[in-house]
């Protein structure tokens, strides 16, 4: 059938300045770039995805990719997007597949809060010469603690829950290996160590090589149990129960097949080249009880050693739901708002469902105070963190740490161009084809994630200090140091926040 | 009256404080002279005091000062008391006209007890009481309890200390243990229950600086049921206390410990040096970073059985320390300890985040611990 979908964008290569050289035809896995029979080196437009490798490594700059979205006559409605999408499922009859996260205009709430600084009547700190504390302990703590005299010292009395101390509140998210590639998880690994954090299996399993970076790493139990077995919970810092993620909230997963290898099938237990399919809820989960059971479950599998996280997308009840969470025994909470990204979603799912993870956060840490359960779990927030400033002012709402996802792959070569779930990305990222994950190499892709959290968490230690503080727990909740800008009077009191301008409170 | 204050007033401040550790009786005119060496610390919009031991005759009452707009609001109250208390005397706090006190509220204060039944509530007699001073601070428009403690009380109003201090005729009291406040608020909004100190139960609190970690200490507090109606950061550090000594029980270093926690620097060396009460002081920070005070701060905490100084963890406000004999001096400033006390054993200047505590070497029994170990030993 003779496709009606447009290019959505154009490749323009100076001839003046093309050598020929055909860099950029080895590596466009989408093969937007070909070379003729004479030599000469040529693309084509709607093959292109616009992940700009070729542009990056060409070595005479001739390459350039621009927007080409197809003119519309005269229609907000019926846009180039939405011909797309029908010419798309005309011509296939399938459901439309996208990868990463939510890319729609909605608000970015982030984006309407703005940070308070010192002057004057209190000094702000320099963190230059000053102490500046952005440790964190996640857990579930106790709302008191007890302390009996042994001859005259303080001892503690009360056995506290086991806790994940971070150096920096920032953790990365959970990215399955076989949704990514084995340097992917490897660079994670190494800069998790590194920098004193953690980072998250997702659902994949932990591959064999990467058992000794156990005491930074989460690992997930999700509905399809893949690769879950008494030596990975054992190897793990905390284990995570996977009910959902942000890009595609009430839905499972679906690995295909060919990206099903030797080291995923090993890794997942399942049969080389079969697809891996995550059902939409956990068939032993039907209820918050049955989440209660599982909790406990991982907990005397692994004797109250490791804390049990519940990791959730942000849906309309997200609030609720947390409560239940905290109550069903979970020692951290982990929302994923709907900008959090994935290897595959259904488009009209991943654009559709869900809310932002800042009205999430806000809705969440105020429901666990007003029931004074604040202490019993951490809240890890997910979805979309662009910068380090939207993780303070996340910390700044409620949220005890943040994961990273989308920003790690980007720090990694990531262009965010969307087709994830394709397999064929030509950073090396999401692929397991040999020949494209050897373009990403794990020593530099742990010294980039570094590097990407080290300047994260100086800018945050600066604001930090700005605001006259020297430990984050001062900020965490704290909505004082908080003010929306350009917000409506609901949005403002489900976030718990003051318009800028207003006086102190 | 609360309808005045509708934000957070933050203020640069003087402070003083004295105890006699042996429980001798002093009279106020010693803290009026101290603090009027720190007239300059602070503008007239605001000084007060407490005196601890100031009511030998009726130190089993609940001393309740109260500060009313008008008649109406004192009728409304006196509902509120007679419902909740049993109303052992009321009066007129004695006052004389002072220059620099201007128009005050009426001024009363009340000796109860809870009333007879107050038990079938479930709550401790102090939670109780707590309860009733929150109800009618928040519900009842133009009144507001200053003080409600036992043996006790709290006198403020807007001038400067040595004015306010003459004003309430401290000079007739005697007390223990005294302290007192001079404020520089950058705002004005001119009422008297925004003069320090702070007190819930007899727990007095003055303070200079200013608490940056406001927002999540109130929500913090919230979660145990505290209100904070007074919309200031002194009042969170009152709340502060009474939380951590009363209802959790935490000796008063630890206490401050959490308060003005020591860095993790500090506590990772002591765990190297296989020092054990590393753990305490980690589990403290994990436990209580929501209440822990950031920010410029100097504070000096009275209660029933003694006084303690405390500044931030980098003592970004003043704060001075002296000893003689069995008296203990916590100031802003040297001057204020030199001008009622010569030849001093010991000055010096605590480190940040590192607590002046004084005791009463024979406790008051009014707490739940040593009510508990009493009726342990009955």
């Amino acid at each position: 059938m003779k496709t009606y979908q447009l290019p959505e964008v154009k490749i323009e290569r100076d001839k003046d300045r093309c050598i020929d050289c055909q860099v950029c035809v080895r590596q466009c896995a989408f093969e937007a770039h070909k070379v003729d029979e004479d030599g000469d080196v040529y693309s084509e437009d709607e093959k292109c995805v616009a992940c700009q490798r070729c542009v990056s490594l060409c070595p005479t700059n001739a390459l350039t990719i621009k927007d080409n979205t197809p003119f519309v006559k005269d229609n907000a409605n019926w846009t180039a997007e939405t011909q797309k999408y029908i010419w798309k499922q005309a011509e296939t009859g399938g459901v439309l597949l996208t990868g990463m996260g939510n890319p729609k205009p909605y608000p970015i709430y982030w984006d309407h809060m703005l940070l308070n600084a010192s002057q004057v009547t209190n000094p702000s700190i320099d963190p230059l010469r000053e102490p500046m504390e952005l440790r964190t302990y996640l857990g579930s703590k106790p709302d008191k603690i007890d302390i009996k005299m042994v001859d005259g010292e303080p001892v503690l009395n009360t056995k506290l829950a086991p806790q994940l101390m971070v150096k920096t509140p920032i953790l990365f998210s959970a990215m399955s290996f076989g949704a990514v590639s084995y340097s992917v998880c490897e660079g994670l690994a190494r800069a998790s160590k590194e920098l004193g954090t953690f980072w998250n299996t997702g659902e994949g399993g932990l591959p064999q090589n990467l058992y000794e970076y156990g005491p930074n790493t989460i690992v997930q139990v999700a509905s399809g149990r893949f690769g879950v077995h008494s030596e990975y919970l054992d190897a793990a810092a905390a284990i995570e129960i996977k009910i959902g993620q942000g890009a595609k909230p009430g839905i499972g997963g679906h690995l295909p097949g060919e990206k099903v290898g030797p080291v995923v099938s090993r890794t997942r237990m399942i049969p080389e080249g079969s697809d891996a399919i995550s059902p939409a809820p956990h068939h032993d989960i039907y209820s918050i009880e049955d989440l209660s059971q599982l909790i406990y479950s991982l907990k005397e599998a692994t004797e109250y050693t490791k804390p049990i996280s519940v990791k959730i997308s942000a849906v309309h009840n997200v609030a609720a739901i947390a409560s239940g969470i905290a109550r069903a025994g979970a020692d951290i909470i982990a929302i994923d708002g709907f900008r959090g990204g994935t290897g595959a979603a259904p488009t009209m799912i991943r654009d559709n469902v869900g809310i932002p993870i800042e009205l999430a956060i806000a809705a969440v840490d105020t429901r666990l105070r007003d029931e004074a359960i604040r202490n019993r779990v951490s809240v890890i927030a997910a979805g979309g963190f662009r910068n380090s400033a939207d993780v303070i002012k996340a910390i700044a709402l409620g949220a005890d740490a943040v994961y990273l996802g989308t920003a790690a792959l980007v720090a990694m070569g990531c262009h965010v161009c969307q087709m994830c779930y394709t397999g064929k990305c030509n950073w090396g990222i999401a692929t397991q084809d040999p020949y494209l994950e050897k373009r990403l190499n794990p020593d530099v892709a742990a010294e980039r994630l570094f590097n990407l959290v080290s300047g994260w968490s100086h800018e945050i230690a600066e604001m930090l200090g700005g605001m006259g503080l020297n430990a984050i727990e001062s900020l965490r909740g704290n909505r004082l140091h908080l003010r929306s800008i350009g917000l409506s009077t609901e949005e403002m009191d489900i976030l718990g926040l003051q318009a800028a301008g207003s006086p102190m409170a | 009256m609360k309808g005045r204050i509708h934000r957070r007033n933050i203020s640069g401040c003087g402070l003083a404080g004295m105890m006699s550790e042996d429980g001798r009786l002093m009279s106020g005119e010693g803290i009026i002279r101290s603090m009027e060496v720190l007239h300059d610390r602070s503008n007239g919009l605001g000084g007060g005091f407490a005196g601890y031991g100031i009511y030998p005759d009726r130190q089993d009452h609940y001393a309740l000062h109260i500060m009313y707009d008008d008649i109406k609001a004192k009728e409304m109250t006196d509902v509120l008391i007679d419902e909740w208390f049993e109303v052992d005397a009321e009066e007129v706090i004695p006052t004389k006209r002072v220059p620099g006190v201007g128009k005050a509220p009426l001024l009363w204060r009340y000796f109860v007890k809870p009333s007879a039944d107050f038990n079938e509530c479930g709550v401790c007699e102090e939670d109780y009481v707590i309860d009733a001073v929150m109800l009618v601070n928040s519900t009842v428009e133009g009144a507001f309890i200053f003080s409600s403690g036992k043996n006790m009380g709290a006198f403020k109003a807007v001038g400067f200390p040595e004015d306010v201090g003459k004003f309430y005729r401290l000079n007739e009291y005697e007390g223990y243990t005294w302290i007192g406040h001079g404020r520089f608020p950058t705002n004005t909004p001119g009422w008297w229950g925004g003069a320090h100190p702070f007190t819930i139960l007899d727990w007095a609190i003055v303070h200079n600086g200013e608490i940056s970690s406001y927002g999540i200490n109130k929500r913090y507090l919230e979660m145990f049921g505290y209100k904070c109606t007074m919309l200031t950061d002194t009042e969170v550090v009152a709340y502060s206390f009474d939380l951590l000594l009363r209802r959790h029980n935490l000796p008063i270093e630890l206490a401050c410990k959490a308060l003005a926690a020591s860095f993790w620097t500090d506590i990772d060396r002591m765990k190297a040096q296989g020092k054990k009460v590393a753990d305490v002081y980690e589990a403290l920070r994990m436990v209580y970073g929501s209440g822990l005070l950031n920010g410029p701060f100097a504070i000096i905490l009275g209660h029933a059985n003694g006084m303690v100084g405390l500044s931030d963890r980098v003592k970004l406000r003043p704060l001075v320390a002296a000893r003689k004999d069995d008296m203990l001096y916590i100031a802003s400033e040297e001057s204020a300890i030199r001008e009622v006390a010569s030849g001093l054993d010991r000055v010096w200047n605590p480190k940040a985040g590192e607590p002046v505590i004084g005791e009463l070497k024979i406790p008051v029994s009014n707490t739940d611990a040593v009510r508990e170990l009493e009726e342990t030993v009955a």
